[in-house]
């Protein structure tokens, strides 16, 4: 508040000492025409609070203009701000230590300013990534495929390649299998693929369902149990499940769970409110649903860079980290598709598709990116890392660009 | 954040229509096409009209009056217009820092290169490429914008030719590029009328440029890489100069200082549209093309990769024109469809209304289709059966604007909700058959659905593309 009062005094003054700094250097001042009205200079005086006597009002329009012969040197005040609120950190997986088995937990959240606003506040937890892994076989993209076919349909050989050869930060192990229209997997079954994961891979991991919210509830309320300790983020907790015996599992065994609303900032206020009756705010990751580029990610991007802010102004029911099933981008028929020549090849396409995605609502604050593609994943890795080294730019070579030879 | 910045300067969101009523002429006399004044404020207030529209408010009586609107509505970032003709792009034209505050106008305009030492038909054909950049995207013509001629070889009489190729080429709007002004001016005898954006003005040249921008009528780039204080200062002396249209480059920068990228574009964006800095109120260009520096050994589908992702961060912050290399349609599709998507107006629902759609003009044997009412798998549905001439039926279960997939996996969209939309439609005195073809992503719950609605159901493509294939390999009423 104090430096907006500053701004606005200075605002109301800005006129005024540009002229007298053009006054006094008018020896430096080349003139010309002068196409400034009586009428233009009045409207001047009144917003430049200017002291009559220091410019006497021209009866008549100067016949010069002034031109500046030297730069004209002003301050740019970077325009800082402050926040009262600030997001929940959440740390993800139970290390030995804590009652679980992983090789190391992973915190997000913790923001006090609007994305990577460096410029108010460095990088506290930088976002992590989450790599998909199915127990089944799914419809996968051919771009996608050509990385992962020798290994689908083993879960544990496809959470190891996630993390030792994509980089993945974590690992999400999807049960399809368990949805009542498929396989209708029982809990037990759901319950032994996760621990074939969790053995293979000591990352925190995030368990993901079918998206049926009986069925869920009950796998989840098993894994919650047999892992207790372990952390797993439980992906997701949906107004349409039993959210207070979801809650109560999870916060029984301490986990922590993703609530998931569809593109709707009060219905995400209202599931969170009902977990606060049993979850602390450092339990709790939000996913604001993800729709792909070119498929409603104005809507997404746009959700989640209100939920964001209105988190860092003192909507403490918005103040939690968010999660991107960024997978969705491949929903895109652009990023999959077999198109004319002109848009080819498709293996490139595909992830930058999802790169995108991924990109974009980074800029709107996502911690958690659950993602498929490893070249995305290699990238927005990458561009998290650039933007939290803090490496200054070489300013002096950037303007060769204009004679670059490529 | 938005409450307190609401009542800065610009203060978009608190303007009403009688701000704007009380200085219209009140006559309501309807030559704009509104009932009376006060509709025409309120269309004003939403941006949906200008004052110009107004015939009365152009008389000499009503010159203080329209000075007075043409303030108020003001644009944090001001509107710059570069070239001429009805392929001129307006940049900036900001009014708000978020979509969500309002909307974003102007997308950002695309760029692509050719330089004075790329051989004629090089020139000729990178131009045309962009020029035939074209892709249908759910009613939108997504399209490239501009040719930056960049001078590589510092001669003036190279520089000219390379102008004079492109102006006998295209009448896409122009950037010329060069940080000497002698090169600059060959340019622009090459292209007098064009409008063309000049870059750069630096703290080198200034005053040269400023003196190119006033005699040739051009809008110019004021260039201070990761130096903002030298930006504003090289903006303040320019517009003290007598250049009136700005264009803001605070350097591009991809490696190590993209922190710093994000960082410029971003404060400068929030002291025009928050602070009222007008040294900030001005177009922001970003330049993806130096991903092409330092290339070394790198293979060239990196840097257009690298080129294009950070094409999209810029378009997300802030960037009003970009300048890129890559023509590759795979490289520039994400970010053409990026753009559009974050200015399409936010304010626009995310459903549409469920109900049944007709095509051409159906009969009784004709194909009956569903989908959601999210409003993207509709118009995606729709502008596939539209262009496949198909005669159908369009079913458009609500789903609380969920997408398929998403709806079947969330249970917004059931076998109940498609059964009781068939009762809903009055289908079953339209068609003769009882056949519904469901979307392939939908396909879990056909079983439920033949049971529910008593309809037979056909699983059609998992992509509405497919559409017209399919129609022709299976459809049998």
């Amino acid at each position: 508040m104090a430096d907006k009062k500053k701004k606005d005094e200075n605002l109301g003054l800005n006129f005024s000492p540009d002229l007298l700094e053009l006054l006094a250097k008018f020896k430096e001042i080349e003139l010309e025409d002068f196409e400034l009205e009586a009428g233009d200079l009045e409207l001047w005086l009144e917003s430049g609070a200017l002291p009559a006597q220091v410019l006497p009002k021209p009866k008549v329009a100067p016949p010069l203009k002034a031109k500046p012969m030297a730069l004209m040197a002003v301050q740019f005040m970077p325009p800082v701000e402050t926040y009262s609120g600030k997001i929940a950190e959440v740390k993800l997986g139970g290390t030995k230590g804590e009652g679980g088995t992983r090789g190391r937990s992973i915190v997000i959240g913790g923001e006090t300013a609007p994305a990577f606003y460096t410029f108010e506040r460095p990088i506290l937890h930088p976002p992590v990534v989450t790599l998909d892994v199915f127990d089944m076989e799914v419809p996968l993209s051919k771009a996608v495929k050509m990385h992962v076919k020798d290994v689908v349909g083993d879960p544990a050989a496809w959470a190891k390649l996630a993390v030792e050869k994509f980089g993945a930060d974590m690992v999400t192990i999807h049960l399809i299998s368990i949805d009542p229209l498929l396989k209708d997997a029982t809990p037990k079954a759901a319950v032994k693929t996760v621990e074939e994961v969790a053995q293979a891979v000591d990352v925190p991991l995030v368990i993901g369902g079918c998206g049926d919210p009986v069925k869920d509830a009950d796998v989840f309320a098993e894994i919650t149990e047999t892992f207790a300790g372990e952390r797993f983020l439980i992906s997701s907790i949906t107004r349409d499940m039993d959210v207070e015996r979801c809650a109560k599992f999870v916060k029984k065994n301490g986990h922590v769970a993703l609530s998931f609303t569809p593109m709707d900032l009060n219905l995400a206020r209202e599931l969170n409110r009902r977990l606060y009756d049993f979850l602390g705010k450092e339990d709790i990751v939000m996913d604001l649903t993800t729709a792909a580029l070119g498929y409603g990610l104005d809507y997404a991007f746009t959700n989640m860079e209100r939920a964001r802010l209105a988190g860092l102004m003192g909507d403490v029911e918005l103040a939690h980290p968010m999660s991107s099933g960024t997978t969705n981008a491949w929903a895109a028929r652009e990023a999959w598709l077999k198109m004319a020549p002109e848009w080819e090849p498709r293996e490139l396409r595909g992830p930058l598709w999802e790169v995108t995605t991924a990109l974009t609502l980074l800029l709107a604050g996502v911690d958690l990116f659950m993602m498929m593609h490893p070249a995305a994943v290699k990238t927005l890795k990458d561009v998290t890392a650039k933007l939290v080294s803090g490496k200054k730019a070489e300013a002096s070579k950037f303007v060769d660009w204009v004679s670059l030879k490529p | 954040m938005s409450e307190r910045e609401g009542k800065s300067r610009v203060g978009i969101k608190e303007l009403s229509p009688i701000d704007v009523y009380k200085l219209l002429p009140k006559t309501n006399c309807k030559e704009c096409g509104q009932e009376n004044c006060m509709a025409f404020a309120t269309k004003i207030v939403n941006r949906e009209v200008t004052i110009e529209q107004c015939p009365p408010l152009l008389k000499k009586e009503y010159e203080k009056a329209f000075k007075q609107l043409k303030e108020m509505l003001k644009p944090a970032v001001k509107e710059v217009v570069v070239g001429v003709g009805d392929k001129a792009v307006k940049l900036g034209g900001k009014l708000v820092m978020y979509r969500h505050e309002f909307t974003y106008f102007n997308p950002t305009a695309i760029a692509i290169d050719v330089t004075d030492e790329m051989p004629a038909d090089e020139i000729v054909n990178r131009i045309k490429r962009t020029e035939q950049f074209s892709y249908e995207y759910i009613g939108y013509t997504l399209k490239l914008d501009m040719i930056a001629v960049r001078s590589t070889s510092g001669d003036p009489e190279k520089f000219k030719a390379a102008v004079k190729k492109v102006v006998e080429t295209t009448n896409l709007p122009l950037i010329l590029c060069s940080l000497n002004a002698n090169v600059l001016e060959s340019g622009l005898v090459a292209a007098p009328n064009a409008k063309p954006l000049l870059y750069a003005a630096t703290v080198d040249n200034w005053k040269d440029m400023a003196e190119l921008a006033l005699m040739y009528n051009c809008p110019i780039v004021v260039s201070a890489p990761n130096d903002l204080n030298l930006l504003v200062s090289l903006a303040k002396t320019l517009l003290a100069y007598g250049v009136q249209d700005l264009v803001l480059d605070p350097g591009t920068f991809l490696n190590d200082g993209l922190a710093d990228t994000l960082n410029n574009f971003t404060m400068l964006r929030r002291a025009a549209c928050k602070g009222g800095e007008e040294l900030a109120g001005f177009p922001l260009m970003g330049i993806p093309l130096v991903a092409w520096m330092d290339k070394g050994e790198t293979a060239d589908e990196i840097v257009k990769w690298r080129e294009a992702y950070s094409a999209a961060m810029l378009i997300v912050r802030y960037a009003d024109v970009i300048v890129m290399h890559g023509t590759d349609g795979w490289a520039l599709l994400p970010n053409t469809v990026l753009r559009q998507n974050i200015y399409t107006d936010p304010r626009k629902p995310v459903a549409v209304e469920p109900g049944l759609k007709v095509f051409g003009t159906p009969d009784e044997n004709s194909p009956v289709f569903f989908t959601t009412n999210f409003a993207l798998t509709y118009y995606t549905v729709a502008s596939d059966i539209e262009n496949s001439k198909l005669n159908a039926y369009l079913m458009v279960v609500d789903t609380e604007g969920s997408a398929v997939d998403s709806g079947v996996a969330g249970r917004k969209l059931t076998a109940d909700k498609v059964a009781d939309a068939i009762k809903a439609s009055g289908l079953e005195s339209k068609v003769k058959h009882r056949t519904l073809i469901i979307p392939g992503k939908a396909s879990r719950i056909s079983g439920e659905i033949e049971e529910a609605s008593g309809w037979k159901v056909l699983v059609g493509p998992r992509d509405s593309s497919e559409i017209p294939k399919y129609i022709i390999d299976k459809w049998q009423p």
